[in-house]
């Protein structure tokens, strides 16, 4: 298989991942307005923190009944999942066979990085669907990657090129797979978090009906958004020394402000601060969430800002 | 007050309390001693800590829109004369220069007196916890959140022996109290999650003095180098230099190194056709005077370790060879001129200066590798590499300004009291005879340079260990679930002994099933 054919199918693959993903949007959208597949079993959710002296909160039990007339939900969900797994096998191929056509990791460039984040997003939030119910996230995790491929394959598309010099080292592959994995990680937690924040007042209002019903309670989406970024902020930290490592060894200096390694001190700062608040009172809950989409608006800010609009040392874009 | 009491992102042991909203903070008693007690009070607070978290994060925001002196001071230059109102009013207040500002400095060294505060007591507080035995079972354990309940044959006494060893074996802290009739067995577990927490601020705080340590004993410079040149590692030579206080620049390495092929390739086929895809300098080391030399070959990523100094490719450029002679006919200059790239083409410029020419001769030079004119653009390269080279020369006449004593870029020619004579493009091995019989300019043969920074930081060998001991100590915090198991057990009635088992977790969301298990198994005899 010559270069150009390898070049094809990459192009291909994704675009077929684009289209199967469309399908799992639609999918995900009908399982998510389904009425009543959660929802009255679990209106007492919110009332469920026990009292007396333990004081420690009951396993919050799920009772899952399921009303006949809301099976066509669940399909949708199931056919949904199916159709992200199969997005997520061809987009996995797409990323790959750009990696072979180039002879390098598959994250040189901006497009490229695209690819990586959109199979780390996905990947995240499939590796945990397989540990738990996850069917109502799907709306938002599809639709954060479809549109990070969108905006790959429409602003971003770069010829595959050699590295720049500055790029020929392993720790490409170390420090920038750790930082996209936690996009994904982070794209997830604020998810859920934004989540959370509908699901909450819907619960402080007693009005828990139609799509909101279908979400998990509040207190089990912040648990869930807490448990993503404690994996994901150690590795976020881990991202950052082991970019500090890479530039002390490329450019003669471990931290020298460049506006991505800025963007990536205040990413951290922000989820430090979320793991804070997480646990102290006034600031658990709503105020943590929206730390949370904060510290995720902070990431977008390093992905695109610094990338297109600002002189880095880590504008490697290509476009 | 419980509650307002910095946790460091984890809660008291005291099971956790509904959330409520943060009392409002008491006013400060009178009396400077109270003032103070109240200022620390505050200081140490964990909500006082989150809003410096997030000065801290707004805090660095300004450095990465505005251009900064430490990175392009030439930019900031540009940017203040553009925004004549707002831009002397940021300098002042340090916005060109954010992470050396006094402001700045506040925020951070205000967040680590308050990080400090709730360390060190809290290491006290867990020193004394990792010496208390775990404090006996409470009346009511069906209050738990796991709790079971069950009857053995075996005696009271047996299966609290059972339990103990097992419990102990796998490295729980155990204590057993009561008496044959009734008995329990208290054990906890996961004392790692507050070492770890405690570690990570600590050595948060380890790396900040370890990034301070960096910049005042650390420094670095910036050497320009032809091939075929060299640098010897002192003051004079450096092109630009900068060192922490505590640097004696008398003090430095006596190594040299002589650079004798510079290698570059770029990428001609890709659409991202004149990135480069090589850059290799070949040196020639002297670790000290005298000493056996070595050869080295510096790449982008492989930086030359010399002693406690680090030798990093930085950059390159071309240095073409001009040839100045006067009206006579006689040498003026001949040199391998270095002119710097103005784009990633190579476009690049530079000055000549023949000051024992009568009158003295300034030129401007633009150096082309693969030469290019357009209306647009006017004279630039199109391609990185030395494919079509031509240098567009501009000639002046007159003074140079030297003898003032002022010292002078050799990057600039000042023009105030020169006259422009003639502008013209030659090639490698033309020759321009000037207007006016003044002298002639002649383009020899192109070489190439790189620059090279050298720096020491004698701060980041430190600053990675904190990095890494944060790292270990934030995953300990994270990971690591500390919870209580307690077993009673009671002879009942019947003879039979009734066994409860209950946990309990600092953290609400942690999953007991699995120390639950484990303990009915001791209970039982086996060994799960």
């Amino acid at each position: 298989m010559n270069s150009a054919t390898l070049a094809e199918w990459s192009n291909a693959a994704v675009y077929a991942s684009m289209v199967t993903l469309t399908f799992s949007l639609i999918a995900f959208a009908i399982n998510f307005s389904a009425r009543g597949q959660r929802g009255v079993a679990r209106q007492s959710a919110s009332v469920s923190v026990s009292a007396g002296g333990a004081g420690v909160t009951p396993a919050d039990e799920e009772r899952r009944t399921i009303p006949a007339d809301d099976l066509r939900g669940r399909r949708a969900g199931n056919i949904g999942l199916a159709l992200a797994w199969l997005a997520f096998g061809l987009l996995l191929m797409g990323a790959t066979l750009r990696g072979i056509w180039a002879g390098r990791v598959p994250w040189g460039n901006m497009y490229e990085y695209s690819l990586s984040s959109g199979v780390a997003i996905l990947g995240v939030y499939l590796v945990w669907s397989l540990r738990r119910d996850l069917r109502w996230l799907g709306l938002p995790i599809v639709g954060a990657t479809l549109l990070t491929l969108g905006l790959a394959v429409t602003v971003l598309y770069t010829e595959a090129a050699q590295l720049v010099p500055a790029l020929k080292s392993w720790w490409l592959v170390i420090h920038v797979s750790a930082a996209a994995i936690c996009g994904g990680a982070f794209t997830f937690a604020a998810s859920t978090a934004g989540l959370y924040l509908w699901r909450d007042r819907a619960e402080r209002k007693d009005r828990v009906r139609g799509a909101v019903a279908n979400l998990p309670a509040a207190a089990k989406l912040d648990l869930l958004t807490y448990r993503v970024l404690a994996f994901a902020f150690p590795l976020w930290t881990f991202a950052v020394i082991a970019g500090a490592i890479w530039a002390e060894n490329a450019w003669g200096r471990y931290w020298g402000w460049d506006p991505k390694e800025t963007w990536a001190f205040i990413t951290w700062v922000i989820y430090a601060g979320y793991l804070h608040a997480r646990s102290t009172a006034g600031w658990r809950g709503r105020r943590a969430a929206y730390i949370a989409i904060l510290g995720w608006a902070a990431f977008l800010i390093n992905y695109f800002g610094v990338n297109l609009f600002v002189n880095s040392l880590h504008s490697y874009a290509g476009v | 007050m419980g509650e307002t009491k910095k946790a460091m992102s984890s809660p008291p042991l005291s099971p956790p309390a509904q959330p409520t909203t943060s009392p409002a903070p008491a006013p400060p008693p009178l009396g400077p001693g109270g003032f103070l007690r109240w200022m620390w009070r505050q200081l140490t607070s964990m909500r006082i800590a989150l809003i410096l978290l997030f000065c801290l994060a707004v805090a660095a925001i300004p450095g990465s829109v505005l251009p900064q002196r430490g990175i392009d001071p030439v930019l900031v230059n540009a940017w203040i004369s553009d925004a004549p109102t707002w831009g002397p009013v940021l300098d002042r207040l340090g916005f060109f220069d954010v992470y050396a500002a006094p402001w700045f400095a506040a925020i951070y060294l205000l967040l680590f007196i308050s990080v400090i505060g709730c360390v060190l007591p809290r290491t006290m507080h867990h020193i004394r916890a990792l010496r208390t035995n775990p404090p006996p079972a409470p009346r009511r354990l069906t209050r738990m959140k796991e709790y079971r309940q069950f009857q053995l044959a075996t005696s009271a006494d047996e299966v609290l022996g059972n339990v103990e060893a097992q419990l102990r074996s796998r490295r729980w802290r155990v204590s057993r109290g009561g008496d044959l009739e009734q008995g329990w067995v208290a054990a906890e577990k996961g004392y790692a999650r507050e070492t770890g927490n405690l570690v990570f601020h600590a050595a948060l705080i380890v790396l900040l003095i370890a990034v301070s340590y960096g910049s005042l004993f650390g420094w670095r410079g910036n050497v320009i180098v032809r091939e075929g040149g060299g640098f010897s590692n002192t003051l004079t030579q450096y092109d630009a230099w900068g060192a922490g206080r505590m640097v004696s620049p008398d003090a430095l390495d006596p190594f040299s190194i002589t650079l004798t092929d510079f290698q570059v390739e770029f990428d001609r086929d890709s659409t991202q056709r004149g990135s480069p895809l090589l850059f290799e300098a070949d040196v020639i080391v002297a670790p000290e005077p005298g000493e056996p030399t070595f050869t080295d070959v510096i790449r982008v990523n492989e930086p030359l370790s010399l002693g406690g100094a680090k030798v990093f490719l930085v950059g390159h450029g071309y240095a073409p060879q001009v040839i100045i002679r006067d009206a006579d006919g006689r040498v003026v200059y001949d040199d391998n001129t270095i002119v710097l790239p103005q784009d990633g083409n190579q476009t690049s410029t530079g000055v000549m200066k023949a000051p024992d020419a009568l009158p003295q001769l300034g030129f401007q030079a633009l150096f082309l590798p693969t030469a290019a004119v357009d209306a647009v653009r006017g004279p630039h390269s199109t391609f990185p590499d030395t494919d079509d080279p031509a240098m567009f020369i501009s000639a002046w006449i007159g003074d140079l300004g030297l003898d003032d004593g002022i010292p002078q870029s050799v990057y600039r020619l000042e023009t105030d009291a020169m006259t422009q004579i003639g502008l013209r493009a030659i090639r490698p091995g033309e020759v321009w005879q000037l207007p006016d019989g003044v002298g002639s300019v002649e383009f020899g043969e192109i070489q190439r340079w790189a620059s090279f920074q050298i720096a020491h930081d004698p701060g980041k060998e430190p600053a990675l260990i904190a990095a890494g001991a944060a790292l270990v100590g934030l995953m300990l915090s994270l990971f690591v679930k500390r919870r209580r198991v307690w077993i009673r057990a009671t002879t009942g009635v019947d003879g039979d002994t009734v066994v409860e088992v209950a946990a309990l977790a600092r953290h609400d969301e942690t999953d007991l099933t699995d120390d639950v298990d484990a303990a009915v198994a001791a209970a039982e005899g086996r060994d799960r």
